[in-house]
């Protein structure tokens, strides 16, 4: 209970804990999926796995952009960037993930111009700044950084920007979702969805998972208590035997969705037949691209690309690890090869990743309680 | 990234597409507001923003509430530093 007195309301906090173990069916285990990596990463540092009864596991989801881009496609982007004068610009949380030539800060340790930015807009301004070089920004996220791009990429259009393109690896969260509740190996019995990506799309299109998987759903918002209402929200559910989509995120999440940010989506970019996810393979339509319209602004149309597939590293199991088949423990790298200082796999960089998310708050833990024990010793 | 960052509204510009000054924890920078929808943000109000745009409108205590989660997971540096950032690539 150690954090929850950081909290507003600590005691209603506890309030709800206690809730949720009232309504657990103690013969019973509950599988629950956070998609979110933004969830993923709370729940470890509030430590509110160890408010919930031990039947309750949490599975991590695959909502962290950074890890479930396929190395193949760091390795495009640093490809790209070698054909003549190019500034290759990229979120902060990219420049770590390792590519098989070398993670992007390390290509520009190497003399590479590769820039951080932290929002689409700055490369597009630095485009504008510097109109002998070519500026391609590297898109990665889910529909909450999608509509940003689309919007620079308006903006770009409008102000007929020349020397800018985007290299686009934008995914889109239902089909993952699909994916990991047809996989013949995964058992789950509700979801906790995610809260930003929500606040673009509403709460629509989550509408088959209770309709057609009867599984229950609550987008829930990331402060400790929202977490653990949503969780009690599903349990609820559970226990009447309903699936429903339900909105705990009410204040930020709007039901219908940010309609602006759809429509600038729609305009600019189109569906891929297909695209690759970090382990979890090829999925149907889950990836978006530039529409026809704005070719010239498409890195992938301007630029050649090798577009190999790479396979992970042999022993990093982040497939598994992503797909929740795996916790980040049971990965043989876990915390001797692979850690957050020189991470072997994606999961590890990001600090949305499961396994950086485990590294720091429970290995670090676990850790310093072994060391503690032996001192006693 | 999947964390949103909260700005106070201080300045808005009121151009196609229309911006605003935001001021997070002393900082100040221009976000676009383009993707706010048709009520756009007033001087006063706090918006949740992402990757230099304002995605959501939202609470005081909400945005206080925000920021104290941030600064709990360790993200709090790293979303000033971001604030700072917006319109100065290359530095």
């Amino acid at each position: 209970m150690k954090f929850v007195d950081e909290f507003r309301e600590p005691e209603v906090i506890r309030r709800t804990a206690a809730e949720i173990r009232a309504l657990a069916d103690p013969t019973r285990v509950y599988r629950l999926m956070e998609v979110c990596g933004g969830h993923t990463h709370a729940i470890y540092r509030f430590g509110l796995k160890d408010l919930l009864p031990p039947n309750i596991e949490l599975i991590h989801g695959p909502g962290c952009p950074v890890c479930v881009l396929p190395m193949g496609r760091i390795d495009d982007g640093l490809a790209m960037t070698e054909q003549g004068e190019v500034t290759l610009t990229a979120f902060g949380d990219m420049m770590r993930v390792p590519g098989t030539k070398g993670s992007p800060l390390q290509r520009k340790a190497q003399g590479m111009d590769v820039r951080i930015v932290y929002s689409p807009m700055d490369a597009l301004k630095l485009a504008i700044g510097n109109p002998h070089k070519h500026v391609i920004f590297f898109a990665i996220g889910f529909e909450t950084t999608a509509p940003s791009t689309a919007f620079t990429l308006l903006r770009a259009r409008s102000l007929g920007v020349g020397n800018f393109s985007v290299f686009c690896n934008h995914v889109t969260i239902i089909p993952a979702i699909r994916a990991i509740l047809d996989s013949p190996d995964m058992r789950l019995d509700g979801f906790i969805g995610p809260g930003h990506v929500s606040t673009v799309i509403g709460c629509r299109p989550y509408e088959w998972i209770a309709k057609d998987e009867h599984k229950p759903i609550v987008v829930s918002g990331f402060e400790p208590l929202d977490i653990l209402q949503a969780i009690v929200m599903v349990l609820q559910q559970l226990r009447r035997g309903e699936a429903r989509v339900e909105n705990q995120y009410r204040r930020v999440v709007p039901w219908d969705g940010n309609i602006p940010a759809l429509r600038a989506m729609a305009e600019v970019f189109e569906l891929r037949p297909f695209f690759e996810w970090r382990g979890m393979g090829f999925i149907s339509q889950s990836a978006l691209r530039l529409r026809g319209e704005f070719a010239q602004w498409d890195a992938e149309r301007r630029f050649d690309a090798p577009g190999i597939r790479v396979t992970d590293p042999k022993a990093a199991q982040c497939g598994e690890v992503l797909k929740g088949v795996l916790t980040p423990a049971q990965c043989k790298l876990f915390g001797n090869e692979c850690t957050p200082e020189r991470p072997v796999g994606a999961l590890m960089v990001s600090s949305e990743g499961s396994c950086a998310a485990y590294f720091n708050y429970e290995h670090r833990k676990l850790a310093a309680a072994a060391a503690g024990s032996r001192a006693a010793l | 990234m999947c964390l949103a960052i909260p700005g106070k509204v201080v300045e808005v510009f009121a151009d196609d597409p229309p911006s605003a000054t935001v001021e997070v924890a002393g900082v100040r920078r221009r976000v676009e507001l383009g993707l706010l929808g048709e009520n756009g943000a007033a001087i006063g109000d706090w918006v949740l923003i992402h990757v230099g745009f304002a995605m959501s409108k939202i609470s005081e205590a909400d945005a206080v509430e925000q920021m104290r989660m941030l600064a709990a997971l360790g993200e709090d540096e790293a979303a000033i530093e971001e604030i700072r950032g917006y319109g100065s690539a290359g530095q």
